[in-house]
């Protein structure tokens, strides 16, 4: 089995390298495990699809033309249209590839899920990644800074990013990294990933997400550890900090290409707020400024007073079930 | 008094939208003066507004539909132009909130007012034929499910002049597409296109529905419909479970967006989760209602020209059917990287390939009805041939995108893109080609121009592999869909491939316009006088072409699948012993386009808030329809005299032709054959 898919896998490399040759392709050159795995999936699953594929086309272009009508035509069986032994090979052949698809399916779901803690000696990073109209906020809880449009993180450690969104939907991808998802406000979502070459990647959003969804790119660094300390201290001699909810609502404006920007200092639990936020209909880093908007949530406000006391950690609990439950 | 609308509404300042507008302008005038000049109004009236004759109404389906591709083809240019030019920096020509309007236009317009037009356009022509049936069940529905499409497609039309439109993507996901971030009138222009036209739609599949299980002409058990009417009653069923989905989806978008309710929004308890697997519960089923009766015209295709039996009618029957069943249960594998758990994930996965065992099936019935038969290379054959090894190729990226474990990385990107219209150009248009050209003699009494056809198809075969395959290679390099613009200028020779693409594609449209004109001009020499030009198998081919209003003259008796390829083979004419009896048929109508006119205002009214107007459009449309519910007289009997005299005029255009038949030698199928 691994035999085989590795001939298919190598089988499948060298004809798409071949078709791509000469250029820089991120998906068939990975530069973390994750997206390792998610390249020899998406060419075994080429290869096994192959066997149908190939024969199909074949038996396309040489049934049409065999039996194309001529002068001296070959068999031909006007009212010959059943064949058990037919019947049986066409149910059983795209049974038996779609069987070991979906084993390979089913596996690798498990080992890719993106919500699963990646094995390692090494601590893991966490950093909180939210979008905004139009630009990506980095957060990081531990070294208490912050970041827009730039995110750094050490080689061989693995990162957490937590995933949400301050407006619409948007989707967290560094395609060198692998996988990728979505950004929703007031869901906690979590993608993890780890870099095992240093280098610059190029990350974006990859749902739409209005006017400025082009320029909603940002760069991710994967550092040595040293070079990761020295870009946080670089960050943390930034002059701003980011104040939530003042500051922040400033930046949560939208803006088109935004440039980089550093936060030597970040309002404790920030994250948290802002998922939080969403859950009552407080206010938030609100530039959204409409009166039909704004009118519904003065409406509710008295909610917003009694929701404030309850206990931070427990609406917290509830998050990760919740994004669960949406799929 | 008009609501939001001002003349500030209307986009001067945007010079292309200007041109398009004076372009179409002077198209509507040339029309109408034309219809004018040579008074025709009556006669469109009479003969083909009011009318409830399904094959007229399947014509004029098809007809909005073509004109539509041509509006939406023509935004599917505008975005390879420019994602030809905007790289590395430059911004192109089209500013984004103008490009997010194309591309979402594009979508809604391809699928809504092209793909299932064509669709049911096909349906409405075909299968009441196909079972031997004098009309659709309810006639006077199937006049108003058309009126209400071609009001919807009226108000997408109108929003390119007054407004704009939505700037939101196809589906619209929430909570983009919620008053907080789509405050303009795009979306509500999105919404009441897509309600009205989608109670059409709804009308539309119960009726056929019906149709098919109740009119059936007696004999024809379920097992000896032909495939398209099998693949029609799926598609139906489809749309019957699906649209009403659609329909609620956007009805409580609608609340959120009209009455600050909070069914998707990000606050409040607002959850556009729901929104996205609600509207998915919708689309998934629906690219199955596009593809199923695109699967069934192949059938009939393939048999027909193979000049030989459907292998595997049985096998084909019970896969359409289980293509309908797992179609319902595949949704999640469009948002795949929302977060659920693995095992969600997984399940959705494996359901989605399970998909592929059905329709791999279908692909080796075709292919062993060529085997050991006598393939004519017509162009209904040629598009088949494209479509079987393009429709395999998308099919199997499809498999790859609902590998959950590929899907995280490929997503979003423009794989997904190629995907897609690897199976809907490859699948559905080519099939509507094909079914277009197949029946077209069926509609109008002569056959399509072969030469510009086959011209036609390989430049859309051409031109779709140039356009689509670059776009599988940029998703390796991590471009995604719907941007304007992009930093990388090494994806920029790629899409300029994908113009060129887009350009053979246009020209694939132009040789099928210049097909039709050409048809036209010709239309006495590639006369259709037998009713059967291609030596077909199924009853539509046994009536006249076109066939007279009432359809069949007598109730044909089916003995089995095939059964007018059988009784041909054994040389039964289907001589008239009986005496002609009066046929009761229905009356044309004057409700359905009036109710949809009233659609169309109170669509337009409730889009820019004129509520006096939605209030008096409303009670105009209801008023109409109980006029309608209340009047008795409804129905007419056509004569057994005029009946005979009709029957007796084809019997004897048909002698004559086999007379001089041989003498004349430029019958269509005889050239085809050369």
């Amino acid at each position: 089995m691994s035999k085989i898919r590795r001939f298919l896998g190598t089988l499948s490399l060298w004809s798409l390298s071949l078709l791509l040759a000469g250029c820089s392709s991120a998906l068939l050159d990975p530069k973390g495990e994750i997206g390792v795995e998610q390249r020899s999936l998406i060419l075994t699953s080429f290869g096994l699809m192959l066997i149908v594929v190939v024969p199909v086309i074949v038996m396309t272009l040489l049934f049409a033309w065999r039996y194309r009508h001529r002068e001296r035509p070959a068999a031909y069986q006007p009212d010959w249209a059943h064949n058990n032994w037919i019947e049986a090979v066409v149910w059983v052949v795209p049974c038996l590839i779609i069987a070991v698809l979906a084993a390979l399916t089913w596996h690798t779901s498990h080992t890719l899920d993106p919500h699963k803690p990646l094995a390692s000696s090494e601590d893991t990073l966490e950093i909180q990644a939210v979008s905004m109209d139009w630009k990506w906020l980095f957060i990081y809880p531990e070294q208490g800074i912050a970041t827009v449009n730039e995110v750094a993180f050490p080689v061989d450690v693995p990162v957490r990013f937590r995933v949400s969104s301050d407006s619409v939907m948007n989707a967290f991808f560094i395609p060198q990294l692998g996988s990728q998802i979505y950004a929703m406000a007031g869901m906690d979502n979590d993608v993890h990933l780890i870099a095992n070459h240093p280098g610059r990647y190029a990350g974006r959003s990859t749902n739409y997400s209005g006017a400025g969804f082009s320029g909603m790119t940002f760069e991710a660094l994967a550092t040595s550890e040293q070079g990761f300390e020295a870009w946080v201290d670089k960050v943390r001699a930034a002059e701003q900090g980011l104040d939530y909810p003042d500051r922040y609502a400033e930046l949560a404006a939208p803006s088109q290409y935004h440039p980089v920007e550093y936060f030597s200092s970040v309002t404790p639990h920030l994250y948290e707020q802002l998922l939080l936020s969403f859950h009552d209909g407080a206010e938030h880093g609100d530039s959204h400024d409409l009166e039909s908007a704004t009118a519904t949530r003065s409406d509710a406000a008295d909610h917003r007073v009694r929701h404030h006391h309850t206990d931070q950690r427990d609406a917290l609990r509830r998050q990760p079930a919740r994004t669960e439950a949406g799929g | 008094m008009l609501g939001k609308l001002s003349l500030e509404a209307i986009p001067y300042h945007e010079p292309i939208i200007m041109v398009v507008a004076a372009i179409m302008a002077i198209g509507a005038f040339a029309l109408i003066a034309a219809l004018t000049y040579y008074r025709k109004w009556g006669w469109l009236w009479s003969e083909w507004f009011t009318s409830v004759d399904h094959k007229k109404l399947g014509i004029m389906y098809f007809l909005v539909a073509l004109v539509m591709l041509l509006r939406g083809f023509s935004d599917a240019i505008m975005m390879r132009l420019q994602l030809a030019m905007a790289a590395g920096g430059s911004m192109g020509y089209l500013p984004p909130e103008h490009y997010d309007q194309i591309f979402t236009a594009h979508g809604v317009i391809m699928i809504f007012f092209v793909a299932m037009p064509m669709v049911i356009g096909l349906m409405n022509l075909v299968v009441p034929l196909q079972i031997g049936a004098r009309d659709v069940a309810y006639p006077f529905l199937n006049n108003l499910s058309f009126w209400l499409f071609a009001a919807g497609a009226i108000l997408v039309n109108v929003s390119l002049f007054v407004g704009e439109f939505a700037t939101t993507g196809w589906l619209a996901y929430a909570p983009l597409s919620g008053i907080e971030y789509s405050p303009g009138v795009g979306v509500d222009y999105w919404i009441w296109a897509l309600q009205i036209s989608g109670v059409g739609t709804t009308l539309t599949g119960i009726n056929f529905f019906v149709t098919i299980l109740k009119m059936r002409t007696p004999g024809m058990t379920l097992f000896r419909m032909p495939i398209f009417t099998w693949t029609s009653l799926c598609a139906n069923v489809l749309i019957i479970a699906s649209f009403p989905i659609l329909t609620a989806t956007i009805a409580l978008l609608t609340l959120d967006r009209y009455l600050g309710m909070h069914f998707f929004t990000n606050d409040f308890g607002g959850n556009m989760m729901m929104y996205v697997n609600l509207i998915w519960a919708w689309g998934h089923p629906e690219v199955y209602i596009l593809i199923l009766p695109a699967f069934g015209v192949f059938s009939e295709v393939i048999a027909t020209f193979a000049r030989k039996r459907l292998f595997g009618y049985t096998t084909m029957v019970w896969a359409t059917v289980a293509i309908t069943l797992l179609s319902f249960i595949v949704w999640l594998h469009h948002f795949f990287t929302m977060g659920a758990g693995a095992n969600v994930n997984a399940f959705f996965g494996i359901m989605t390939m399970i998909i592929a065992i059905p329709t791999g099936v279908k692909v080796f019935n075709w292919l062993f009805t060529m085997f050991r038969g006598r393939l004519e290379f017509t162009s209904p054959v040629l598009w088949t041939l494209g479509f079987i090894i393009t429709f395999t190729l998308g099919g199997m990226t499809g498999v790859m995108l609902a590998v959950p474990g590929a899907n995280f990385v490929l997503h979003n990107s423009l794989f997904v893109i190629a995907h897609f219209h690897n199976v809907i150009v490859g699948g559905v248009v080519f099939g509507m080609m094909a079914g277009m050209t197949y029946w077209f003699p069926k509609a109008f009494g002569f056959t399509l121009d072969e030469t510009w056809g086959k011209r036609a198809f390989w430049c859309w075969l051409i031109g779709f592999y140039l356009a689509f395959m670059p776009l599988y290679v940029l998703s390796f390099f991590g471009a995604v869909r719907r941007m304007q613009s992009y930093a990388n200028p090494e994806w920029q020779p790629w899409m300029i491939l994908a113009l060129v693409g887009a350009v053979v594609i246009m020209l694939g449209i132009a040789c099928t316009v210049i097909q039709l004109w050409v048809s036209i001009r010709d239309r006495r020499l590639n006369a259709d006088v037998t009713g059967d030009p291609w030596n077909g198998r199924t009853l539509e081919w046994s009536v006249a072409s076109p066939p007279p209003h009432y359809n069949f003259a007598h109730a044909p008796e089916v003995g089995g699948i095939d059964s007018f390829w059988t009784h041909k083979q054994r040389g039964i004419e289907a001589v008239d012993q009986v005496p002609y009896q009066d046929i009761h048929m229905p009356r044309n109508t004057v409700a359905g386009p009036i109710i949809s006119l009233f659609a169309v205002v109170l669509g337009f009214a409730l889009v820019w808030h004129i509520w006096w107007l939605a209030i008096t459009a409303a009670i105009g449309g209801l008023v109409s329809f109980l006029a309608r519910v209340f009047n008795d007289d409804i129905d007419y009997w056509v004569p057994a005299a005029e009946v005979a005299r009709s029957e007796r005029a084809h019997q004897q255009a048909r002698d004559e032709w086999q007379t001089n038949g041989s003498a004349q030698g430029d019958f269509a199928p005889a050239e085809l054959r050369g």
